[in-house]
């Protein structure tokens, strides 16, 4: 939804009694209510996976609730359609900020063939799109920081001016490719920021038993560059730092570590059930880090974000994730005709072919992209 | 028409590759000044420079991750792993990445880049600079995996591989490096991928083979052709995607099948290849599909006596062609 210039309140008057929330930060009323449409959108979709999965409609469901501040004040920092972000399973938001839409997250629960992340081939979770210079993600964590150094290796040597960021929770960042990326990007003062949704668990393992020293951040100093700790329920101060991180690294100055401090609103996936490992006090206390009803009402007791704005943002959002659902409900699967399809760049018939075929229609030679997302017949039942 | 050796035609290719696209890089530990611990890169690094010819950290996993963003970034990396023995930390990107980044995203993304390492006994490298890791990641749909065994393939080949837009693992046996020489055309030429090579014609057994076994199985033609057996040589060059076609063909001709690979016996690469000949040219045989590998130890032993008994040798493909011949 575009977010019209008469939504904002008149702001000369307000600047004459105190200065406008976000102009310090070279952030207008108008970007400030995209942002805050962006973190509601997230939630409201996020929310409407789990309606839908406890309705049996789709069989899995691994959330971002609790993340969507730091996502969107972070990928505001970049430049769309020319940076780079290797996100992991719980980025919506920041898939959603850097261009990716409503109905390409709902296409991802359902696996359809319309699916752009992966055409209905991965779990969901598992985000990217070439379009918008997301990364596509796999299931081990971590790796894809790696991949986003790459990137930022490949934009030094072509000097393209290009940053590459990638996210991933605290309970990722233990692994070795962490420490062999981080070495790697800065020895090199390689173009890339690394940010850490810190919420405190892996699964159901808590910060105490992941993190020695309790702080990603300070395994910055090991590698000769900044570490910077932000509370990540805070939209603007994730968007600042990410924009200092964003600025030093397209200036030649190297890499930044950003851990922000979210929390994680429900369990680890559709699949796990928190309460058998974090206590009723402290699930009670998480919700006040909430970054949703935060940046609400910071945006509200700023003037921004008017009851008139507000109505027509959630107007907008309700419409969208109906129209997110409804248009992935009616999508086709892709069919076994396809599931050879992209193997390699070329046509892969394999050494031995399957004995009972391709499927309806036996297809024997692949089909090009666009037969498959063409609907053969309702997908009522989702991928089960 | 030049003679070179083995490791002069990589590099030869390498500084060709890099010469015709500026976005070929060469990264891997000691690849820069030093030119590679075999020197499959010297004089790149005073060539082509800092910006690529990375010597990078000993991180394998870096190495191949790397180099897959690089390559979604629009380089074309080749990544030198010192000794194949050492991929194994890589073997998560490697498998889990760049097999299926092509695949998993529908298309959306893919990583060209070519994984060059040096494998193989019979150097006196022992456990963990001998082994053969082909059948790792033959087993892998999405990945190519390219063994040459001649100067000419080599380089040929391994401009092929630059140039694909899949991720190809490219093993070099570190015992042709200096003592394998052939002539190399002095143009530009390409060998392509998944086309294996008839290099010895015959009637009566096909041996089926790749890289220093290829070298092997022609020594063994020639002592088994005293006793007037009539072999046929197929060298795979490329093992996966595998070109059955030439394989059976072969086979469909002589009725008697051996494959040969220096890895470990059982579940190896060449295993594949025999159940694939016992499926499809089952009408043709006179003989069961039988193999001559490497014993099923944890690594080739240092020491030269137990090496000598590991390393499969030209006599010992010989006794089995014989046998197979018998049958």
């Amino acid at each position: 939804m575009a977010v019209t210039r008469s939504d904002r309140p008149a702001p000369a008057k307000r600047a004459a009694a105190k200065p406008i929330l976000g102009a310090d930060l070279g952030l207008t009323p108008d970007d400030l209510l995209e942002m805050y449409r962006l973190v509601a959108l997230a939630r409201a979709v996020d929310e409407r996976m789990w309606v839908l999965n406890r309705a049996g409609r789709i069989p899995f469901v691994i959330s971002g609730q609790g993340h969507e501040g730091a996502q969107v004040g972070v990928t505001w920092a970049l430049e769309k359609g020319k940076d780079w972000i290797a996100p992991f399973y719980r980025s919506i938001a920041t898939c959603l900020t850097f261009g990716m839409s409503a109905r390409d997250i709902m296409t991802a629960q359902y696996a359809t063939a319309s699916d752009p992340s992966s055409g209905g081939r991965q779990m969901p979770g598992h985000y990217g799109s070439h379009e918008h210079n997301l990364v596509s993600v796999s299931s081990p964590v971590a790796t894809q920081l790696l991949h986003a150094v790459g990137l930022a290796l490949a934009a030094k040597i072509r000097k393209t001016g290009q940053v590459a960021l990638t996210i991933m929770g605290e309970g990722s960042s233990n692994q070795g490719d962490v420490h062999e990326g981080l070495n790697f990007a800065a020895i090199h003062n390689l173009p890339f920021v690394f940010v850490v949704e810190n919420n405190g668990y892996a699964i159901s393992v808590p910060l105490a038993r992941q993190v020695a020293g309790s702080s990603v951040a300070q395994r910055a100093a090991g590698y000769g560059i900044p570490g910077v700790t932000v509370d990540g329920s805070d939209v603007l101060a994730c968007y600042a730092a990410a924009r200092d991180a964003v600025a030093r690294a397209r200036a030649g100055d190297g890499p930044t570590l950003i851990e922000c401090k979210v929390t994680r609103l429900t369990g680890h996936s559709s699949d796990d059930q928190q309460t058998k490992y974090r206590t009723d006090e402290e699930l009670q206390a998480d919700k006040a880090l909430d970054p949703v009803p935060k940046f609400r009402a910071q945006l509200a007791e700023a003037g921004i974000l008017t009851d008139e704005a507000e109505a027509r943002i959630t107007a907008s959002i309700t419409a969208a994730v109906h129209d997110a659902t409804e248009y992935a409900e009616g999508q086709p699967d892709p069919q076994p005709s396809t599931a050879m399809k992209w193997v390699y760049s070329e046509d892969w018939p394999s050494e031995t072919p399957p004995a009972w075929g391709m499927g309806e229609g036996e297809s024997a030679g692949p089909e090009s992209a666009e037969d498959a997302v063409e609907p053969s017949e309702p997908a009522g039942e989702g991928v089960n | 028409m030049a003679l070179k050796t083995f490791i002069e035609a990589v590099r030869d290719g390498l500084r060709e590759e890099m010469t015709r696209d500026e976005n070929v890089i060469v990264l891997g530990e000691d690849v820069g000044k030093k030119g590679g611990v075999f020197l499959a890169t010297d004089g790149l690094w005073a060539e082509f420079g800092d910006d690529r010819v990375i010597d990078t950290p000993l991180t394998e996993s870096q190495i191949i991750g790397t180099s897959i963003g690089a390559a979604i970034g629009g380089l074309r990396p080749v990544a030198e792993i010192q000794f194949a023995d050492f991929i194994h930390p890589a073997f998560n990107q490697l498998v889990s990445e760049a097999a299926r980044l092509r695949y998993r995203s529908n298309n959306g993304y893919s990583a060209p880049m070519v994984v060059r390492a040096p494998y193989g006994g019979g150097v006196h490298g022992a456990l963990y600079h001998s082994q053969s890791v082909e059948a790792f990641y033959t087993h892998v749909p999405g990945l190519k995996v390219v063994i040459p065994s001649t100067p000419y393939d080599a380089k040929g080949l391994l401009r092929s591989c630059i140039r694909d837009d899949d991720p190809v693992l490219f093993f070099e046996h570190k015992k042709m490096y200096r003592s394998v020489r052939g002539d190399v055309p002095d143009g530009e030429y390409t060998v392509p991928l998944g086309k294996a090579q008839v290099t010895h014609p015959g009637t009566q057994v096909t041996v089926i083979a790749y890289g220093l076994m290829a070298h092997y199985a022609l020594e063994a033609a020639d002592r088994v052709a005293e006793d007037g057996i009539s072999v046929e040589v197929v060298d795979l060059r490329t093992l996966r995607p595998l070109d059955k076609e030439t394989v059976l063909d072969s086979v469909r001709k002589t009725g008697k099948c051996l494959v040969v690979y220096e890895d470990n016996r059982f579940g190896g690469y060449g295993a594949e290849v025999c159940a694939i000949v016992a499926e499809e040219a089952f009408d043709y045989l006179d003989g069961p599909v039988t193999r001559i590998a490497g014993p099923d130890v944890p690594g080739v032993p240092y020491n030269h006596v137990l090496e000598d008994w590991f390393m499969v040798n030209p006599e010992k493909i010989a006794d089995g062609i014989r046998k197979l011949a018998a049958y």
